[in-house]
């Protein structure tokens, strides 16, 4: 086991270079002048545009470039914006508030996506699997966008339950219409993979021979059955946490929130090599995290599974 | 799926960031009077945009960053929000004889928000840094009337003080331009000319994180991408002090998100309107007596290349703008937030005149002779950036100029403001483009020297008229203010004659206020004029 976790570490080394360089590439080698339309309607003047080219180093090639930046960032320097901000605060500022959103849209998705899969997975055909599967197919057709201004409008300029935008402080209760927004499309997903991976398994050898042991049926659904059920939605869920902290552009906009989708997206348009390769290093960080943690989960759940 | 969120969201904030990008001025203002008393206490929150450099005067001409750094700084002039007339604001006086060496004597008293007090050497200085080529400051053009301007300047200056500037006192200086520049005394309100204090020279960059002014309003603390904070500055010598305690320049990815909670009081202030709210007049029932008008300072145009083969046609170029509908236009797709434009200036400029520019009327049958006299064949185009609102106006035109001239007309989008001004910057349109301009400063100069003489920073049609340079030059050395903006006035004449740009729509400029502000106005440049705003007593 350890031998496995070490070996998945070492793997992380060169998925770092890999994507690191390749989105820092991607940023800085779009053609066209980061600096065409900053000075408004009249061009740059020439000593601005000296200035900064040099700061950023756009004059050296791409990978001198980019091993400047990895040096800085070996010794902690995250580098800064156009505007003199450094990315190291930016991120300081902004992740706190996108795992909060994040966890609070894994949390809503997994409680509610996990009990309408496996209540429609137990009984299988009647009303409340045609419920299941119609809301579920309706929140799997309106993308995100559509739900969250719906959400934000509705209850927030309509009803008044809800401030139409998320304050500073980004509380928990401040976060949650924004967490169901952006956890629905998932959330749907997850009862559907719930709810087919119990139906399959509710015939298994293991049930019966469960329950020809007499089990009771408490059991029998929490240990034997769920706990076989739930590895592919846990890779989902997995997979949806590094989903989350990177896709939640659309959210964080419509609701005014300070997190990493913002900032990667405001790093993209301005071309801001530093502020997005920043954040992807996070980013990738926690995808390789997460699904390392997974497959480790596999084998606490599913005793047939090892790594040797 | 997952693609379409970002996709969709990515689509979203291009339109609102690049809407923010292209919007940097313009002029007026809007009122609604209140009743009832004023909490001289109150806190204030506007819409904000995060700057795009450093807080430094000098290195501020977007609205983003003018928002949080114009009321930080008051500069030796300012400029009414009603009128954009100059006044004296720091200035005791500013004296001339020839408009080439102005004495400028400053008040006495003003401080710094650091303690220190405001003199002479702190507008010299700063000055000097400002156009030091070393400092690479955006807004370093901005100084290069005055003498020694073009040795410091340069890449690896020799000098640190330009030659023109000189202290006479703590409260007096003189500056000696490279020749006569009317239009000095009214440039110099402008943001870049702000004064500062010794502390910013001692460490440019720490300054930048926490500015320090000798404006109403005292910086408290920013957060990137969230807000920033000011706050009044008790001592405050200025007739623009402002009559409320807090201001909050918050931070909105979308400009939908501000509007919803203008909308519902949590914001109290807005310069800008979302697409959707503008949507078939959306915005004047939802805000009703809420609404804020201003008359902003800037003209959309066409620009017509010269280095385009065919465009080079003045019977094309009168044929195109004859065929243009802007009143309808104006009115069916950009929901009165525009008003149609009929020459080089905006209205309210000092030496505007109704109707200069003859070709500006509607006038199919006209449009349809000169297009047969230009003998063109093939295809038009209007390039822009389509985010933002851009297209669709132009897209109206398009089709304005394809049913009137019976030609096919097409709009060509590129990708963001960047790549659209990298185009025009170039010189690679392939047809007409857009070409709006938003005035630095109040004054009918500003709208002709750098549009259309022949080494113009944003004369984007290229045109060249040795008549008009000549005029402008003229104009520009003229001491007396009358007799410039006469010779201004001779070389728009020209210009109209030549429609190397044909003026479509001026902005109005439409803002909205919570129901917690008596009075807001918008001033000229699209900012909230700041010492207008008062906050009705709960």
């Amino acid at each position: 086991m350890s031998q496995y976790i070490l070996r998945r570490l070492l793997q992380l080394i060169p998925v770092f270079f890999g994507t690191t360089f390749l989105i820092y590439a991607l940023v800085w080698a779009v053609p066209g002048d980061p600096f065409a339309g900053k000075c408004g309607q009249v061009a740059c003047p020439p000593a601005y545009i000296e200035m900064m080219t040099a700061k950023f180093n756009l004059d050296d090639s791409i990978f001198v470039q980019y091993f400047k930046y990895l040096g800085n960032l070996f010794t902690g320097d995250w580098g800064e914006t156009f505007n003199g901000v450094s990315v190291g605060e930016l991120i300081g500022n902004a992740y706190p508030v996108t795992v909060r959103l994040a966890l609070i849209a894994v949390a809503i998705e997994a409680i509610i996506g996990l009990s309408a899969g496996i209540l429609t997975g137990l009984r299988g055909k009647g009303f409340l699997d045609n419920l299941v599967l119609m809301s579920t197919t309706f929140l799997i057709s309106i993308p995100v966008f559509v739900t969250a201004i719906v959400l934000q409008i509705v209850l927030g300029s309509e009803l008044g339950l809800i401030d139409a935008s998320v304050s500073e402080d980004a509380t928990i209760g401040e976060l949650i219409v924004p967490g169901i927004a952006l956890g629905s499309l998932s959330m749907a997903y997850i009862a559907r993979l719930t709810r087919t991976s119990i139906a399959e398994n509710r015939h298994a050898d293991y049930v019966r021979t469960a329950v020809a042991k007499g089990q009771p049926r408490s059991r029998v659904v929490g240990v034997h059955l769920l706990r076989n059920s739930v590895i592919p939605v846990l890779t989902f869920i997995g997979t949806d946490i590094g989903a989350l902290m990177g896709g939640a552009i659309v959210t964080e906009g419509v609701f005014n929130i300070n997190g990493i989708g913002g900032l990667i997206f405001r790093g993209i348009q301005n071309r801001e090599g530093a502020t997005v390769t920043g954040v992807v290093v996070l980013l990738v960080m926690v995808y390789l995290l997460v699904s390392l943690t997974v497959d480790l989960l596999y084998a606490v759940l599913d005793p047939r599974i090892r790594y040797d | 799926m997952r693609a379409s969120r970002g996709f969709w969201g990515a689509t979203a904030v291009v339109a609102t960031a690049a809407l923010l990008l292209t919007a940097c001025g313009g002029g007026g203002s809007g009122e609604n009077k209140g009743s009832g008393a004023t909490d001289a206490n109150a806190a204030v929150s506007v819409y904000g945009t995060e700057p795009e450099n450093s807080l430094i005067p000098a290195n501020t001409n977007e609205l983003g960053g003018s928002k949080a750094l114009k009321p930080v700084f008051s500069a030796l002039v300012g400029y009414k929000a009603d009128t954009a007339e100059p006044y004296n604001l720091m200035a005791e006086s500013i004296t001339t004889t020839d408009s080439k060496v102005f004495d400028i004597k400053i008040k006495k008293g003003w401080k710094f928000h650091d303690g220190t007090e405001v003199k002479a050497k702190n507008f010299v200085d700063a000055w000097n840094y400002s156009a030091n080529g070393k400092n690479g400051m955006q807004n370093a053009s901005f100084f290069e009337q005055i003498q020694g301007y073009d040795e410091i300047s340069a890449k690896e200056p020799a000098v640190k003080e330009m030659s023109g500037l000189k202290v006479v006192n703590d409260y007096e200086f003189q500056v000696t331009l490279k020749g006569p520049f009317s239009v000095f005394s009214t440039k110099i309100g402008y943001l870049a000319f702000a004064p500062l204090p010794d502390k910013f020279f001692a460490d440019p960059e720490a300054f930048a994180k926490a500015p320090i002014g000798n404006g109403p309003l005292k910086f408290v603390s920013r957060t990137p991408n969230q807000n920033m904070k000011l706050t009044r500055f008790e001592e405050y010598q200025g007739e623009d002090k402002v009559k409320f305690k807090d201001l909050e320049v918050r931070i909105y990815t979308s400009q939908e998100t501000a509007y919803q909670d203008l909308l519902s009081n949590r914001l109290d202030f807005m310069e800008a309107l979302p697409p959707a709210a503008k949507a078939g007049g959306k915005y004047k029932t939802d805000l009703g007596e809420r609404l804020v008008e201003g008359k902003l300072l800037g003209i959309s145009a066409l620009a017509l290349p010269y280095y385009v083969p065919g465009y080079n046609n003045l019977d094309l170029r009168k044929a195109i703008s004859l065929a243009i509908d802007r009143e309808q236009i104006v009115k069916t797709v950009m929901n009165d937030t525009y008003a149609p434009a009929d020459g080089y200036v905006s209205r309210g400029i000092e030496g505007y005149r109704p109707g200069i520019c003859e070709y500006c009327e509607f006038d199919p049958v006209k449009a349809k002779e000169f297009f047969a006299k230009s003998g063109y064949t093939g295809k038009l185009t209007i390039a822009s950036n389509a985010d933002g609102g851009r297209k669709e106006p132009l897209v109206a035109a398009c089709n304005s100029i394809k049913n009137a001239l019976g030609v096919e007309c097409d709009f060509v989008p590129a990708t963001d403001f960047g790549q659209w001004r990298s185009i025009v910057n170039n010189r690679q349109l392939t047809g007409m483009g857009r070409s709006d301009w938003a005035a630095d400063y109040p004054s009918i100069e500003n709208y002709l020297n750098p549009r259309y003489k022949s080494t113009g920073s944003s004369n984007d049609s290229t045109y060249n008229n040795p008549a008009v340079d000549a005029l402008l030059t003229q104009a520009d050395q003229t001491a007396d203010k009358a007799a410039a903006i006469k010779l201004y006035q001779q070389a728009e004449d020209l210009i109209a004659k030549d429609l190397p740009q044909i003026p479509v729509w001026e902005e109005k400029g439409v803002g909205g206020k919570s129901n917690r502000l008596k009075t807001v106005k918008l001033d000229f440049g699209r900012l909230a004029d700041y010492a207008s705003i008062e906050v009705a007593a709960k």
